[in-house]
């Protein structure tokens, strides 16, 4: 039996009196890739923020290795390390090269030496194909090698579990392959992670959950085959079959 | 006669130099920093660095440099070019306070998250994330107070410290060739803002984030 990760529990919260998150539930376990759909503006980001601590939960509970997070005197920064974050807008440090941007985490954050940093990041690096591009800048680098990066930089870490919040929504359609399958790869080696998307495909062939939100609550949660082929409601038969729609065709054609 | 009359004022030039490189130096610490406090600090404080900076660009340098001037005169026993060379620091410490936090607000809020969501710590964040990235983007605006610093230590000749100008005023006293003194006196100010300003925008281009 696989140990829980992480315990949410009743977790709610509010921005300026409008309710995101309802009494939220849900457990992750160790190897688990666990995708979240949902329209937008339903709290599927909010609620990765909250995990990461990046915002405050307004009550509940987050167990991380059965260690309540969600209180004030936690150590944010410990926590973090353990959870990692890869953003929809890539988010690297524009002044560090790819190399740079593994490093000064492996540096500065886990106290490592300047060289054995060196050979940590080069291969996470080579982990998703980019080890050629060590030397250069975010800014020359393509939004799907940005993203890889980004995925290599929370991976040098070592982290318990990785947050994805919509890791392809800012790429250009010919760009997304290349990230899913690096995901892909990860999710195939273990990796514990949490993934908001629309990629309706990758959740279908990856997940071994989907939890489907919408207004702030779990509507249904389960594995894939059980939510596209025997949704327990409408509502989610009904989104899965729009979303479908709209983002299933380039990953039907691409697994071609 | 001509020739020591310019040698008299062009040697007031390490004097000028010594005060840029007292007020300067001090301006961009102290500006730095209340620069981190305001954009980082709590809001109190960050008020007070508000006020700090409001005061000292809304009243002329000249007018400040003498109130600095007696303030710090009359608590400790500081010479003229000391006094007036702290006194200049702190105001530029006002402007560059602005220069530093206009700079660090430009880099994007996602630069903080990043740095936090792998666990780094704020001040290491600031350190090793934002700074190397808000110094960049200071440099442009740094190096047009770098050329007001230069022009304004000429306002310590009002203290009797014998820098360029007042030198220059000496020998045109003398000589009755105010056209010849003070002209020197304007070359050798716009050489020194020349060359600060190419130097600073060398450093720009070397240290720019390549893109392509």
């Amino acid at each position: 039996m696989a140990e829980p990760i992480i315990q949410i529990k009743d977790l709610s919260k509010q921005y300026g009196g409008k309710v995101v998150l309802k009494n939220i539930s849900l457990t992750v376990n160790e190897g688990d890739a666990i995708v979240i759909i949902g329209p937008s503006g339903t709290g599927k980001s909010t609620l990765l923020r909250c995990i990461n601590l990046l915002s405050k939960a307004d009550s509940g509970s987050i167990k991380l290795d059965g260690k309540e997070i969600n209180i004030p005197d936690v150590n944010e920064d410990e926590v973090r390390q353990h959870i990692s974050m890869v953003f929809q807008d890539f988010l690297l440090f524009n002044h560090l090269t790819a190399l740079g941007n593994i490093k000064i985490g492996l540096t500065q954050v886990r106290g490592m030496g300047a060289e054995q940093a060196e050979e940590r990041a080069k291969e996470e690096l080579t982990r998703v194909g980019l080890a050629e591009n060590a030397g250069q800048y975010p800014g020359q680098l393509s939004g799907g090698q940005k993203q890889r990066v980004a995925i290599a930089r929370a991976l040098a870490m070592e982290p318990r579990v990785i947050l994805f919040d919509e890791p392809t929504s800012a790429l250009d359609p010919e760009l997304i392959g290349e990230v899913l399958e690096v995901m892909r790869l990860l999710a195939d080696e273990g990796m514990t992670m949490l993934v908001v998307t629309h990629e309706i495909g990758f959740a279908r062939q990856v997940a071994d959950r989907i939890v489907f939100i919408e207004g702030g609550v779990v509507v249904e949660e389960g594995p894939p085959n059980e939510l596209f082929y025997n949704p327990k409601t409408e509502r989610t038969r009904e989104f899965l079959w729009k979303i479908t729609e709209l983002y299933g065709h380039d990953q039907v054609e691409s697994q071609g | 006669m001509l020739l020591e009359s310019i040698k008299f004022i062009l040697m007031g030039t390490y004097v000028t130099i010594a005060v840029i490189a007292v007020a300067l130096p001090l301006g961009f610490i102290v500006g730095l920093l209340l620069a981190l406090v305001r954009v980082y600090g709590g809001p109190f404080i960050s008020r007070l660095t508000s006020i700090y900076s409001t005061v000292m660009r809304g009243v002329p340098p000249i007018v400040l440099l003498f109130l600095l001037f007696f303030v710090i005169a009359g608590s400790i026993n500081l010479s003229p070019f000391l006094a007036g060379s702290l006194a200049l620091g702190i105001i530029s410490s006002a402007y560059q306070l602005e220069i530093f936090r206009g700079a660090i607000l430009c880099v994007s809020s996602g630069q903080m998250i990043a740095a936090r969501s792998i666990g780094m710590s704020r001040s290491k964040a600031v350190l090793y994330i934002i700074l190397p990235q808000a110094l960049r983007i200071a440099i442009p605006p740094w190096s047009n107070e770098v050329s007001t610093v230069i022009k304004d230590s000429s306002l310590v000749y009002a203290l009797g410290v014998a820098e360029i100008l007042r030198r220059s005023q000496f020998v045109a006293a003398r000589t009755y060739k105010p056209m010849l003194a003070f002209s020197v006196a304007a070359l050798i100010y716009f050489l020194m803002t020349f060359i600060a300003n190419r130097f600073l925008d060398a450093v720009e281009r070397k240290t720019r984030i390549s893109a392509h």
